[in-house]
Protein backbone atom coordinates (compact mmCIF):
# COMPACT_ATOMS: atom_id res chain seq x y z
CA UNK A 1 0.00 0.00 0.00
CA UNK A 2 1.30 3.41 -1.06
CA UNK A 3 0.86 6.48 1.69
CA UNK A 4 0.81 9.63 0.59
CA UNK A 5 3.21 11.77 1.92
CA UNK A 6 1.37 15.45 1.41
CA UNK A 7 -1.65 13.71 3.76
CA UNK A 8 -1.49 15.44 7.72
CA UNK A 9 -1.97 13.23 10.45
CA UNK A 10 -3.89 14.96 12.89
CA UNK A 11 -0.90 17.82 13.87
CA UNK A 12 -1.59 20.60 16.72
CA UNK A 13 -2.18 23.03 14.01
CA UNK A 14 -4.72 20.97 12.71
CA UNK A 15 -6.40 20.93 16.70
CA UNK A 16 -5.79 24.72 17.18
CA UNK A 17 -7.87 24.97 13.69
CA UNK A 18 -10.86 22.89 14.93
CA UNK A 19 -11.13 25.10 18.22
CA UNK A 20 -11.36 28.14 16.81
CA UNK A 21 -13.59 27.51 13.78
CA UNK A 22 -15.60 25.69 16.53
CA UNK A 23 -15.73 28.82 19.26
CA UNK A 24 -16.02 31.60 16.29
CA UNK A 25 -19.63 29.24 14.90
CA UNK A 26 -20.58 29.39 18.63
CA UNK A 27 -20.26 33.08 18.94
CA UNK A 28 -22.48 33.58 16.03
CA UNK A 29 -24.91 30.72 17.01
CA UNK A 30 -25.06 32.23 20.72
CA UNK A 31 -25.56 35.66 18.92
CA UNK A 32 -28.96 34.28 16.43
CA UNK A 33 -29.98 32.53 19.85
CA UNK A 34 -29.87 35.49 22.44
CA UNK A 35 -32.22 37.51 19.49
CA UNK A 36 -34.43 34.58 18.86
CA UNK A 37 -35.09 34.20 22.46
CA UNK A 38 -35.88 38.05 23.28
CA UNK A 39 -38.08 38.01 20.23
CA UNK A 40 -39.68 34.84 21.33
CA UNK A 41 -39.73 36.39 24.77
CA UNK A 42 -41.33 39.69 23.63
CA UNK A 43 -43.60 37.65 22.16
CA UNK A 44 -45.26 34.90 24.42
CA UNK A 45 -45.34 37.65 27.09
CA UNK A 46 -47.31 39.86 24.97
CA UNK A 47 -49.68 37.39 23.60
CA UNK A 48 -52.37 38.29 26.09
CA UNK A 49 -52.25 41.79 24.70
CA UNK A 50 -53.89 40.67 21.48
CA UNK A 51 -56.37 38.46 22.61
CA UNK A 52 -57.49 40.34 25.41
CA UNK A 53 -61.23 42.32 24.93
CA UNK A 54 -60.46 46.08 23.04
CA UNK A 55 -61.95 47.73 25.82
CA UNK A 56 -59.64 46.13 28.74
CA UNK A 57 -56.70 47.66 27.18
CA UNK A 58 -55.51 51.22 28.34
CA UNK A 59 -57.28 53.80 26.58
CA UNK A 60 -59.85 51.24 25.81
CA UNK A 61 -59.88 51.37 22.04
CA UNK A 62 -57.47 48.35 21.42
CA UNK A 63 -54.15 47.82 21.31
CA UNK A 64 -54.10 49.16 18.01
CA UNK A 65 -54.98 52.79 19.06
CA UNK A 66 -52.77 52.45 22.36
CA UNK A 67 -49.63 51.76 20.41
CA UNK A 68 -50.08 54.35 17.34
CA UNK A 69 -49.13 57.20 19.13
CA UNK A 70 -46.37 56.30 20.79
CA UNK A 71 -44.79 54.59 17.96
CA UNK A 72 -44.76 58.08 16.12
CA UNK A 73 -43.69 59.90 19.07
CA UNK A 74 -40.90 57.58 18.63
CA UNK A 75 -40.46 57.93 15.65
CA UNK A 76 -40.69 61.82 16.07
CA UNK A 77 -38.15 62.17 18.50
CA UNK A 78 -35.42 59.84 17.26
CA UNK A 79 -35.98 61.59 13.52
CA UNK A 80 -35.33 64.85 15.22
CA UNK A 81 -32.35 63.57 16.89
CA UNK A 82 -31.07 61.81 13.38
CA UNK A 83 -31.79 65.27 11.32
CA UNK A 84 -29.47 67.15 14.25
CA UNK A 85 -27.13 64.35 14.43
CA UNK A 86 -26.27 63.45 11.29
CA UNK A 87 -25.66 66.25 9.40
CA UNK A 88 -23.34 67.52 12.31
CA UNK A 89 -21.90 64.58 13.54
CA UNK A 90 -20.29 63.81 10.17
CA UNK A 91 -19.00 67.68 9.61
CA UNK A 92 -17.09 67.17 13.15
CA UNK A 93 -16.20 63.88 11.67
CA UNK A 94 -14.27 65.61 8.61
CA UNK A 95 -13.16 68.49 10.78
CA UNK A 96 -10.96 65.78 12.93
CA UNK A 97 -10.35 63.44 10.10
CA UNK A 98 -9.18 66.14 7.06
CA UNK A 99 -9.41 69.72 8.21
CA UNK A 100 -7.91 69.64 11.60
CA UNK A 101 -4.24 70.11 12.65
CA UNK A 102 -3.14 66.78 14.14
CA UNK A 103 -2.92 67.73 17.70
CA UNK A 104 -5.92 69.11 18.23
CA UNK A 105 -7.74 66.44 16.29
CA UNK A 106 -6.37 63.91 18.51
CA UNK A 107 -7.86 65.70 21.20
CA UNK A 108 -10.99 66.70 20.22
CA UNK A 109 -11.87 62.67 18.61
CA UNK A 110 -10.82 62.12 22.45
CA UNK A 111 -13.43 64.31 24.11
CA UNK A 112 -16.18 63.47 21.38
CA UNK A 113 -15.54 59.71 22.43
CA UNK A 114 -15.96 60.36 26.33
CA UNK A 115 -19.08 62.23 25.52
CA UNK A 116 -20.59 58.26 24.57
CA UNK A 117 -19.49 57.63 28.03
CA UNK A 118 -21.89 59.71 29.78
CA UNK A 119 -24.95 58.34 31.96
CA UNK A 120 -28.10 58.90 29.83
CA UNK A 121 -29.57 60.16 33.30
CA UNK A 122 -26.88 62.90 32.86
CA UNK A 123 -28.02 63.77 29.51
CA UNK A 124 -31.63 63.71 30.80
CA UNK A 125 -30.95 65.96 34.18
CA UNK A 126 -28.96 68.76 31.50
CA UNK A 127 -31.99 68.44 29.73
CA UNK A 128 -34.36 69.15 32.11
CA UNK A 129 -32.37 71.68 34.30
CA UNK A 130 -30.66 73.66 31.47
CA UNK A 131 -31.88 72.89 27.98
CA UNK A 132 -35.48 73.01 28.13
CA UNK A 133 -35.57 76.23 30.48
CA UNK A 134 -33.48 77.73 28.00
CA UNK A 135 -35.11 76.81 24.88
CA UNK A 136 -38.51 78.19 26.00
CA UNK A 137 -37.96 81.32 24.34
CA UNK A 138 -37.23 79.93 21.22
CA UNK A 139 -39.89 78.11 21.43
CA UNK A 140 -42.43 81.67 22.02
CA UNK A 141 -40.53 82.88 18.55
CA UNK A 142 -41.53 79.78 16.64
CA UNK A 143 -44.96 80.43 18.03
CA UNK A 144 -45.26 83.31 17.11
CA UNK A 145 -43.48 83.61 13.51
CA UNK A 146 -43.75 79.87 12.43
CA UNK A 147 -47.15 79.21 14.12
CA UNK A 148 -48.56 78.65 10.67
CA UNK A 149 -46.91 75.28 10.18
CA UNK A 150 -48.40 72.56 12.24
CA UNK A 151 -45.63 71.41 13.96
CA UNK A 152 -44.34 75.05 15.35
CA UNK A 153 -48.22 75.64 16.37
CA UNK A 154 -48.64 77.45 19.71
CA UNK A 155 -49.13 78.23 22.36
CA UNK A 156 -45.60 77.08 23.37
CA UNK A 157 -44.87 75.57 26.51
CA UNK A 158 -43.88 77.40 29.60
CA UNK A 159 -41.53 74.43 30.26
CA UNK A 160 -39.91 73.73 27.35
CA UNK A 161 -40.24 70.05 28.09
CA UNK A 162 -41.37 69.07 24.42
CA UNK A 163 -40.58 66.61 22.02
CA UNK A 164 -38.28 68.67 20.25
CA UNK A 165 -36.47 69.37 23.83
CA UNK A 166 -35.87 65.22 23.80
CA UNK A 167 -35.20 65.48 20.46
CA UNK A 168 -32.27 67.56 20.70
CA UNK A 169 -31.15 66.29 23.93
CA UNK A 170 -30.97 62.63 22.21
CA UNK A 171 -29.10 64.54 19.57
CA UNK A 172 -26.42 65.12 21.71
CA UNK A 173 -26.22 61.53 22.99
CA UNK A 174 -26.47 60.50 19.26
CA UNK A 175 -24.02 62.73 18.47
CA UNK A 176 -20.81 61.14 19.34
CA UNK A 177 -21.25 57.75 17.84
CA UNK A 178 -22.29 58.58 14.61
CA UNK A 179 -18.96 60.98 15.07
CA UNK A 180 -16.63 58.45 16.07
CA UNK A 181 -17.73 55.81 13.83
CA UNK A 182 -17.60 57.98 10.84
CA UNK A 183 -14.18 59.61 11.37
CA UNK A 184 -12.95 55.92 11.67
CA UNK A 185 -14.45 55.34 8.47
CA UNK A 186 -13.04 58.57 7.12
CA UNK A 187 -9.53 57.90 8.18
CA UNK A 188 -9.67 54.56 6.00
CA UNK A 189 -10.15 56.03 2.98
CA UNK A 190 -7.47 54.76 0.65
CA UNK A 191 -4.73 57.68 0.32
CA UNK A 192 -4.44 56.15 -3.58
CA UNK A 193 -8.39 57.66 -3.71
CA UNK A 194 -7.76 60.95 -2.23
CA UNK A 195 -4.12 61.11 -4.22
CA UNK A 196 -6.22 60.91 -7.18
CA UNK A 197 -8.68 63.47 -6.64
CA UNK A 198 -5.86 65.85 -5.72
CA UNK A 199 -3.84 65.27 -8.84
CA UNK A 200 -7.08 66.20 -11.25
CA UNK A 201 -6.79 69.60 -9.62
CA UNK A 202 -9.82 68.86 -6.29
CA UNK A 203 -9.98 71.02 -3.64
CA UNK A 204 -9.79 69.68 -0.43
CA UNK A 205 -14.02 69.90 -0.22
CA UNK A 206 -13.88 68.12 -3.70
CA UNK A 207 -11.45 65.75 -2.70
CA UNK A 208 -13.62 64.85 0.28
CA UNK A 209 -16.69 64.76 -2.20
CA UNK A 210 -15.27 62.17 -4.76
CA UNK A 211 -13.09 60.03 -2.63
CA UNK A 212 -14.27 60.41 1.30
CA UNK A 213 -17.44 60.58 1.46
CA UNK A 214 -18.67 57.58 -1.74
CA UNK A 215 -16.03 55.17 0.08
CA UNK A 216 -17.64 56.10 3.51
CA UNK A 217 -21.19 55.81 2.26
CA UNK A 218 -21.74 52.71 3.64
CA UNK A 219 -19.95 53.34 7.21
CA UNK A 220 -21.95 56.51 7.50
CA UNK A 221 -25.28 54.33 6.67
CA UNK A 222 -23.97 52.06 9.59
CA UNK A 223 -22.95 54.84 11.84
CA UNK A 224 -26.30 56.75 11.45
CA UNK A 225 -28.46 53.16 12.32
CA UNK A 226 -26.49 52.66 15.37
CA UNK A 227 -27.05 55.99 16.34
CA UNK A 228 -31.31 55.58 15.58
CA UNK A 229 -30.79 52.75 17.50
CA UNK A 230 -30.02 54.16 20.49
CA UNK A 231 -32.22 57.26 20.30
CA UNK A 232 -35.39 55.06 19.25
CA UNK A 233 -34.42 53.03 22.70
CA UNK A 234 -33.04 55.81 25.12
CA UNK A 235 -35.49 55.86 28.12
CA UNK A 236 -34.37 58.12 30.38
CA UNK A 237 -33.65 61.23 29.23
CA UNK A 238 -37.07 60.86 27.34
CA UNK A 239 -38.82 60.03 30.28
CA UNK A 240 -36.55 62.79 32.09
CA UNK A 241 -36.83 65.68 29.44
CA UNK A 242 -40.75 65.24 27.84
CA UNK A 243 -43.39 66.40 29.50
CA UNK A 244 -45.70 63.45 28.31
CA UNK A 245 -48.92 63.72 26.60
CA UNK A 246 -51.20 62.34 23.57
CA UNK A 247 -50.33 62.95 19.97
CA UNK A 248 -49.79 66.07 18.71
CA UNK A 249 -48.69 67.63 16.01
CA UNK A 250 -47.02 70.17 17.37
CA UNK A 251 -43.38 69.65 18.37
CA UNK A 252 -43.18 73.04 20.96
CA UNK A 253 -46.10 72.09 23.16
CA UNK A 254 -46.43 69.70 25.80
CA UNK A 255 -46.86 65.85 24.71
CA UNK A 256 -46.16 62.74 22.78
CA UNK A 257 -44.62 59.71 24.15
CA UNK A 258 -41.97 57.31 22.94
CA UNK A 259 -42.64 53.50 23.84
CA UNK A 260 -39.23 53.34 25.73
CA UNK A 261 -40.35 56.49 28.08
CA UNK A 262 -43.66 54.80 28.06
CA UNK A 263 -42.34 51.17 29.43
CA UNK A 264 -39.92 52.40 31.87
CA UNK A 265 -42.21 54.73 33.73
CA UNK A 266 -45.39 52.75 33.75
CA UNK A 267 -43.14 49.48 34.53
CA UNK A 268 -42.96 49.38 37.95
CA UNK A 269 -46.65 49.74 38.90
CA UNK A 270 -47.78 46.93 36.18
CA UNK A 271 -48.93 43.62 36.31
CA UNK A 272 -51.14 41.26 34.61
CA UNK A 273 -52.65 42.75 31.29
CA UNK A 274 -51.11 46.21 31.38
CA UNK A 275 -47.37 44.56 31.83
CA UNK A 276 -48.54 42.42 28.91
CA UNK A 277 -48.72 45.62 26.66
CA UNK A 278 -45.94 47.62 27.80
CA UNK A 279 -44.13 44.26 26.85
CA UNK A 280 -46.33 44.34 23.56
CA UNK A 281 -44.60 47.93 23.09
CA UNK A 282 -41.29 46.99 23.79
CA UNK A 283 -42.27 44.08 20.56
CA UNK A 284 -43.00 46.69 18.45
CA UNK A 285 -39.93 48.79 19.45
CA UNK A 286 -37.88 45.56 18.54
CA UNK A 287 -39.94 45.21 15.18
CA UNK A 288 -39.23 48.73 14.53
CA UNK A 289 -35.74 48.67 15.19
CA UNK A 290 -35.75 45.20 12.75
CA UNK A 291 -37.20 47.21 9.79
CA UNK A 292 -34.83 50.30 10.04
CA UNK A 293 -32.09 47.94 9.96
CA UNK A 294 -33.20 45.92 6.97
CA UNK A 295 -33.33 48.77 5.03
CA UNK A 296 -30.14 50.42 5.93
CA UNK A 297 -29.01 47.07 4.83
CA UNK A 298 -30.52 47.36 1.62
CA UNK A 299 -29.64 50.40 0.87
CA UNK A 300 -26.05 49.46 1.30
CA UNK A 301 -26.56 46.44 -0.76
CA UNK A 302 -28.01 48.82 -4.10
CA UNK A 303 -24.90 50.23 -4.13
CA UNK A 304 -22.77 47.24 -4.41
CA UNK A 305 -21.33 47.23 -7.88
CA UNK A 306 -19.49 50.43 -7.12
CA UNK A 307 -18.78 49.91 -3.76
CA UNK A 308 -15.08 49.21 -5.10
CA UNK A 309 -14.91 45.90 -3.32
CA UNK A 310 -14.88 44.39 -6.66
CA UNK B 1 -0.69 72.75 -25.00
CA UNK B 2 2.78 71.44 -23.24
CA UNK B 3 4.93 73.74 -21.18
CA UNK B 4 8.57 73.39 -20.14
CA UNK B 5 9.52 72.92 -16.56
CA UNK B 6 12.50 74.10 -15.22
CA UNK B 7 13.88 73.66 -11.14
CA UNK B 8 16.43 76.11 -9.51
CA UNK B 9 18.22 74.84 -6.76
CA UNK B 10 15.03 72.39 -5.37
CA UNK B 11 15.56 71.30 -1.74
CA UNK B 12 12.99 69.17 -0.62
CA UNK B 13 12.15 68.39 2.91
CA UNK B 14 9.86 66.14 5.04
CA UNK B 15 10.00 68.30 8.50
CA UNK B 16 13.54 68.96 8.89
CA UNK B 17 15.08 65.67 6.96
CA UNK B 18 15.86 66.66 3.71
CA UNK B 19 15.15 64.06 1.23
CA UNK B 20 16.27 65.40 -1.83
CA UNK B 21 19.20 68.05 -1.97
CA UNK B 22 19.60 70.54 -4.97
CA UNK B 23 18.35 69.74 -7.64
CA UNK B 24 18.40 71.68 -11.00
CA UNK B 25 16.89 70.07 -14.21
CA UNK B 26 15.40 71.59 -17.33
CA UNK B 27 12.66 69.66 -18.73
CA UNK B 28 11.78 70.20 -22.21
CA UNK B 29 8.65 70.65 -23.87
CA UNK B 30 7.01 67.83 -25.55
CA UNK B 31 9.32 65.57 -24.81
CA UNK B 32 9.49 62.22 -22.27
CA UNK B 33 11.98 62.53 -19.33
CA UNK B 34 12.41 59.97 -17.32
CA UNK B 35 13.65 59.59 -13.50
CA UNK B 36 15.92 56.64 -12.76
CA UNK B 37 17.65 55.40 -9.72
CA UNK B 38 17.86 52.91 -6.90
CA UNK B 39 15.00 52.62 -4.25
CA UNK B 40 14.72 55.49 -2.09
CA UNK B 41 16.70 58.01 -4.06
CA UNK B 42 14.07 60.31 -3.98
CA UNK B 43 13.39 60.69 -7.70
CA UNK B 44 9.11 59.68 -6.81
CA UNK B 45 9.50 62.48 -4.12
CA UNK B 46 11.08 64.68 -6.35
CA UNK B 47 8.81 64.09 -9.07
CA UNK B 48 6.17 64.89 -6.58
CA UNK B 49 7.49 68.42 -6.08
CA UNK B 50 6.76 69.06 -9.54
CA UNK B 51 3.08 69.56 -9.20
CA UNK B 52 2.78 70.18 -5.41
CA UNK B 53 1.58 66.83 -4.59
CA UNK B 54 4.00 65.89 -1.97
CA UNK B 55 2.33 68.78 0.10
CA UNK B 56 -0.12 66.40 0.79
CA UNK B 57 2.42 64.33 2.57
CA UNK B 58 2.38 66.47 6.16
CA UNK B 59 5.52 67.90 6.80
CA UNK B 60 6.16 68.22 2.85
CA UNK B 61 8.05 71.06 1.99
CA UNK B 62 10.78 72.75 -0.38
CA UNK B 63 12.68 75.47 -1.16
CA UNK B 64 13.64 76.64 -4.39
CA UNK B 65 12.36 77.20 -7.61
CA UNK B 66 10.09 75.18 -9.89
CA UNK B 67 9.24 77.17 -13.05
CA UNK B 68 6.43 76.18 -15.46
CA UNK B 69 7.13 78.03 -18.78
CA UNK B 70 8.80 80.65 -16.58
CA UNK B 71 6.03 80.87 -13.47
CA UNK B 72 7.28 79.54 -10.06
CA UNK B 73 5.28 76.90 -8.28
CA UNK B 74 5.96 77.97 -5.28
CA UNK B 75 5.39 81.71 -5.40
CA UNK B 76 3.51 82.45 -2.47
CA UNK B 77 -0.17 82.82 -3.54
CA UNK B 78 -0.01 80.44 -6.00
CA UNK B 79 -2.77 77.69 -5.61
CA UNK B 80 -1.60 73.80 -5.58
CA UNK B 81 -5.41 73.24 -7.03
CA UNK B 82 -4.44 75.43 -10.37
CA UNK B 83 -0.84 73.60 -10.28
CA UNK B 84 -2.11 70.17 -10.36
CA UNK B 85 -4.99 71.21 -12.84
CA UNK B 86 -2.27 71.96 -15.28
CA UNK B 87 0.37 69.52 -14.30
CA UNK B 88 -1.52 65.90 -14.00
CA UNK B 89 -0.31 62.58 -12.39
CA UNK B 90 -0.46 59.02 -12.69
CA UNK B 91 0.29 56.77 -10.04
CA UNK B 92 2.14 53.64 -8.96
CA UNK B 93 -1.07 51.94 -8.57
CA UNK B 94 -4.48 52.55 -10.78
CA UNK B 95 -6.62 54.51 -8.58
CA UNK B 96 -9.56 54.73 -10.83
CA UNK B 97 -12.53 56.06 -8.42
CA UNK B 98 -13.97 52.95 -7.52
CA UNK B 99 -17.89 54.24 -6.90
CA UNK B 100 -17.56 56.36 -10.70
CA UNK B 101 -18.60 54.63 -13.70
CA UNK B 102 -15.69 54.22 -16.53
CA UNK B 103 -17.84 57.55 -18.00
CA UNK B 104 -17.76 59.62 -14.98
CA UNK B 105 -14.00 58.40 -14.19
CA UNK B 106 -12.93 60.42 -16.98
CA UNK B 107 -15.15 63.00 -16.28
CA UNK B 108 -14.09 63.80 -12.82
CA UNK B 109 -11.64 66.25 -13.21
CA UNK B 110 -13.25 67.89 -16.18
CA UNK B 111 -16.85 68.74 -13.76
CA UNK B 112 -13.94 69.80 -10.86
CA UNK B 113 -14.19 73.79 -9.40
CA UNK B 114 -17.93 74.38 -10.18
CA UNK B 115 -17.39 73.81 -14.39
CA UNK B 116 -20.16 72.16 -16.36
CA UNK B 117 -20.07 70.76 -19.55
CA UNK B 118 -22.77 70.12 -21.87
CA UNK B 119 -23.93 66.38 -22.28
CA UNK B 120 -22.74 66.18 -25.93
CA UNK B 121 -19.63 68.13 -25.35
CA UNK B 122 -18.68 65.56 -22.02
CA UNK B 123 -19.77 62.92 -24.82
CA UNK B 124 -16.90 63.57 -27.06
CA UNK B 125 -14.50 64.69 -24.57
CA UNK B 126 -15.35 61.22 -23.07
CA UNK B 127 -14.59 59.52 -26.53
CA UNK B 128 -11.50 61.38 -27.01
CA UNK B 129 -9.76 60.92 -24.25
CA UNK B 130 -10.29 57.32 -23.92
CA UNK B 131 -9.26 57.19 -27.76
CA UNK B 132 -6.18 58.96 -26.53
CA UNK B 133 -5.39 56.28 -23.88
CA UNK B 134 -5.87 53.50 -26.37
CA UNK B 135 -8.81 52.22 -24.00
CA UNK B 136 -11.97 53.60 -26.39
CA UNK B 137 -12.46 50.06 -28.26
CA UNK B 138 -11.81 48.02 -25.17
CA UNK B 139 -14.67 50.10 -22.95
CA UNK B 140 -17.16 51.51 -25.51
CA UNK B 141 -19.78 49.70 -24.58
CA UNK B 142 -19.93 49.47 -20.59
CA UNK B 143 -19.33 53.28 -20.09
CA UNK B 144 -21.44 53.20 -16.93
CA UNK B 145 -19.94 49.89 -15.55
CA UNK B 146 -17.93 50.79 -12.72
CA UNK B 147 -14.07 51.99 -13.16
CA UNK B 148 -12.63 49.11 -10.64
CA UNK B 149 -14.16 46.46 -12.62
CA UNK B 150 -11.58 46.86 -15.28
CA UNK B 151 -7.70 44.68 -15.58
CA UNK B 152 -5.25 46.69 -13.67
CA UNK B 153 -3.59 47.65 -16.90
CA UNK B 154 -7.35 48.80 -18.50
CA UNK B 155 -7.99 51.01 -15.25
CA UNK B 156 -4.27 52.67 -15.79
CA UNK B 157 -5.48 53.56 -19.24
CA UNK B 158 -8.19 54.92 -17.44
CA UNK B 159 -6.52 56.44 -14.94
CA UNK B 160 -4.59 58.19 -18.49
CA UNK B 161 -7.54 59.31 -19.72
CA UNK B 162 -8.85 60.35 -16.65
CA UNK B 163 -5.33 62.78 -16.65
CA UNK B 164 -5.32 64.06 -20.26
CA UNK B 165 -9.20 65.01 -20.22
CA UNK B 166 -8.25 68.04 -18.12
CA UNK B 167 -6.06 69.05 -21.05
CA UNK B 168 -3.00 69.24 -18.76
CA UNK B 169 0.89 71.04 -19.90
CA UNK B 170 2.21 67.95 -18.76
CA UNK B 171 1.92 64.64 -17.08
CA UNK B 172 3.92 63.33 -14.17
CA UNK B 173 3.74 59.51 -14.40
CA UNK B 174 5.16 57.49 -10.80
CA UNK B 175 6.10 54.24 -11.89
CA UNK B 176 2.88 53.58 -14.32
CA UNK B 177 4.05 50.22 -14.93
CA UNK B 178 5.24 48.75 -11.72
CA UNK B 179 2.01 47.06 -10.84
CA UNK B 180 1.22 45.81 -14.57
CA UNK B 181 1.94 42.33 -16.84
CA UNK B 182 4.46 43.01 -19.74
CA UNK B 183 1.47 43.57 -22.06
CA UNK B 184 -0.21 46.06 -20.53
CA UNK B 185 3.00 47.90 -19.89
CA UNK B 186 3.15 47.72 -23.26
CA UNK B 187 0.37 49.31 -24.36
CA UNK B 188 1.00 51.89 -21.64
CA UNK B 189 4.57 52.89 -23.04
CA UNK B 190 3.07 52.80 -26.60
CA UNK B 191 0.49 55.66 -25.13
CA UNK B 192 3.45 57.45 -23.74
CA UNK B 193 5.17 57.52 -27.14
CA UNK B 194 1.75 59.29 -28.40
CA UNK B 195 1.13 61.32 -25.31
CA UNK B 196 4.74 62.95 -26.41
CA UNK B 197 3.48 64.68 -29.68
CA UNK B 198 0.79 67.06 -27.49
CA UNK B 199 2.28 67.15 -23.56
CA UNK B 200 5.51 66.99 -21.45
CA UNK B 201 5.70 63.58 -20.20
CA UNK B 202 7.99 62.86 -16.64
CA UNK B 203 8.27 59.47 -15.67
CA UNK B 204 9.78 57.77 -13.34
CA UNK B 205 10.56 54.19 -13.28
CA UNK B 206 12.83 51.07 -11.81
CA UNK B 207 13.02 49.54 -15.40
CA UNK B 208 16.18 50.66 -16.90
CA UNK B 209 14.94 49.28 -20.16
CA UNK B 210 11.72 50.68 -19.88
CA UNK B 211 13.37 54.51 -19.75
CA UNK B 212 15.51 53.55 -22.83
CA UNK B 213 12.42 52.52 -24.78
CA UNK B 214 10.16 55.79 -24.34
CA UNK B 215 12.44 58.68 -23.32
CA UNK B 216 14.27 61.30 -24.75
CA UNK B 217 16.55 62.15 -21.28
CA UNK B 218 16.89 60.59 -18.80
CA UNK B 219 17.84 61.55 -14.82
CA UNK B 220 19.59 59.33 -12.66
CA UNK B 221 19.14 60.28 -8.99
CA UNK B 222 21.01 58.34 -6.16
CA UNK B 223 21.84 58.05 -2.50
CA UNK B 224 24.70 58.34 -0.33
CA UNK B 225 23.53 55.97 1.92
CA UNK B 226 20.59 56.18 4.56
CA UNK B 227 19.23 59.13 5.67
CA UNK B 228 21.37 60.86 3.60
CA UNK B 229 19.65 63.12 0.75
CA UNK B 230 19.01 62.15 -2.47
CA UNK B 231 20.65 63.95 -5.29
CA UNK B 232 20.74 64.32 -8.97
CA UNK B 233 23.84 62.76 -10.44
CA UNK B 234 23.53 63.18 -14.17
CA UNK B 235 21.35 64.49 -16.60
CA UNK B 236 21.61 63.71 -19.90
CA UNK B 237 19.87 62.70 -23.40
CA UNK B 238 18.85 58.76 -23.07
CA UNK B 239 21.41 57.29 -25.56
CA UNK B 240 23.83 59.13 -23.48
CA UNK B 241 23.43 57.70 -20.37
CA UNK B 242 23.04 53.93 -21.05
CA UNK B 243 26.08 54.18 -23.44
CA UNK B 244 28.60 56.25 -22.60
CA UNK B 245 27.67 58.47 -19.45
CA UNK B 246 29.99 60.81 -17.73
CA UNK B 247 30.05 59.70 -13.84
CA UNK B 248 31.15 56.25 -13.19
CA UNK B 249 27.70 56.07 -10.83
CA UNK B 250 25.39 56.16 -13.47
CA UNK B 251 27.73 53.25 -15.46
CA UNK B 252 27.46 51.12 -13.06
CA UNK B 253 23.54 51.18 -12.18
CA UNK B 254 22.50 51.53 -15.87
CA UNK B 255 24.52 48.36 -16.50
CA UNK B 256 23.85 47.00 -13.48
CA UNK B 257 26.58 46.65 -11.59
CA UNK B 258 24.71 48.03 -8.13
CA UNK B 259 21.76 48.92 -7.38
Amino acid sequence: MTTNALRRNGSKGQAGDKVFSGAALGAGILILATLLAVAIFLFIQALPTFTADPTLITGGEGFASYIFPIVIGTVIAAAIALLIATPVGIAVALFISHYAPRRLAAGLGYVIDLLAAIPSVIYGAWGYLVLAPALVPTFQWLAANLGFIPIFAGPASQTGKTILTAGIVLAVMVLPIITSLSREIFLQTPKLHEEAALALGATRWEMITMSVLPFARPGIVSAVMLGLGRALGETMAVALVLSTGGLIPSLIKSGNQTIAAEIALNFPEAFGLRLAELIAAGLVLFVITLVVNLIARAIIARHKEFSGAN
Amino acid sequence: MSKRIDVKDLNVYYSKFLAVEDVNIEIEAKSVTAFIGPSGCGKSTFLRTLNRMHEVIPGGRVEGEVLLDGDNLYEPGVDPVTVRSQIGMVFQRPNPFPTMSIKDNVLAGVKLNGKKISRSDADSLVEKSLRGANLWNEVKDRLDKPGSGLSGGQQQRLCIARTIAVKPQVILMDEPCSALDPISTLAIEDLINELKSEFTVVIVTHNMQQAARVSDKTAFFNIAGTGKPGKLIEYADTATIFSNPSVKATEDYVSGRFG
